[in-house]
């Protein structure tokens, strides 16, 4: 059995290792409702031009009102400059260090651009920044990341709104062994509750995830589903999983076996 | 001047970004850019604009 260590945020602890996002739901009140059922203490936000400015607002209300940690992004940026401007601009408007660095290299599937996603954290991190950055499942990539100060990384288990869970559960098993003491958090690309639970069964230590729960047929009967197996797939990690083994072993005793070698 | 307010061109004679901003509808709480650089609302009102200054006013939305 492992130990129970708990799931930390740049020294703040929460009990709920499921982050989850505001975005795509049918309704606010779909929404509201879906983040309760999630039990998560984290919600993601970001900041764009309104076409109607009270439209922020309400919205911005609506999350307060969730008591929830509020985690922002820097979705959409493409180079370093808009990242560190919109970080900045998010800093102010949520009042929080905390940001959630999202640089895309590429239109095609949304993937994160390693190298500006360097030159960006190191920038941020020396600004007072507590940054989450979004990245690749790449162990190099993870590693500099670690190196420049992060205490939190976030390898996507697949491209943004792909539902494709942990393509390659390799990569995210290598991160986990060679970062045994950061704080790692599958982000983007989970579709079903069991992608979750197998992430944390590898020993991730949290999921954020946003279409999943949004673009179900019930967003909030999902979000009570993902809660859920998050909190399986820990205790599964911590219980231990049996060795896997190439031979069959059978579970019933063959001592005492009735008619043994009778025939 | 011509002044681009997120992503609008627009004329105005205002000198400073905090004047330009109570010219818009803008309410809290939203944070400001000029020209791609954030701009501290404490220094807005000592911020001077210029012909072709773009500005980005942005406001809280959904986010995954």
């Amino acid at each position: 059995m492992r130990e129970d260590k708990p799931f930390t945020i740049y020294g703040q602890t929460f009990e709920s290792r499921l982050l989850i996002g505001s975005a795509l739901y049918p309704s606010p009140q779909v929404m509201t409702d879906a983040i309760h059922a999630s039990q998560s203490q984290i919600v993601t936000v970001s900041l764009r031009r309104q076409n109607s400015v009270s439209a922020g607002q309400d919205f911005w209300q609506l999350i307060k009102d969730t008591g929830l940690t509020v985690l922002p992004n820097t979705a959409g940026c493409h180079s370093v400059k808009e990242a560190v401007t919109l970080a900045n601009m998010c800093r102010e408007v949520f009042a929080t260090d905390w940001i959630k660095l999202e640089l895309i290299g590429d239109e095609y599937n949304l993937q994160p651009d390693p190298i500006a996603l360097l030159d960006a954290t190191e920038i941020l991190l020396q600004d007072g920044f507590k940054v989450l950055p979004y990245c690749t499942d790449d162990l190099v990539l993870c590693q500099r990341l670690a190196a420049l100060g992060c205490e939190v990384l976030m390898p996507w288990g697949a491209p943004i709104g792909t539902g494709k869970g942990l393509l390659n559960p390799y990569n995210l098993a290598m991160i986990r062994q060679r970062l045994p003491d950061m704080t790692l958090i599958v982000d983007a690309g989970l579709g079903v509750p069991s992608h979750a639970c197998q992430a944390l069964e590898m020993g991730y230590d949290a999921v954020l995830l946003n279409s999943a729960i949004a673009g179900a047929g019930c967003p909030v009967k999902m979000a009570r589903a993902f809660n859920h197996a998050v909190q399986a797939g820990r205790a599964a990690y911590i219980a231990q999983a049996m060795p896997e083994k190439d031979v069959a072993a059978p579970s019933t005793p063959t001592m005492g076996m009735p008619f043994w070698h009778q025939n | 001047m011509k002044i681009t307010f997120n992503g609008q061109v627009m004329e105005s004679s205002e000198q400073s970004l905090q004047a330009f901003i109570s010219t818009t509808d803008a309410k809290e709480p939203y944070a400001v850019a000029l020209n791609g650089q954030f701009v501290p609302r404490v220094q807005c009102s000592s911020t001077p604009l210029a012909e072709g200054d773009s500005i980005e006013l942005l406001s809280p939305i959904q986010g995954g």
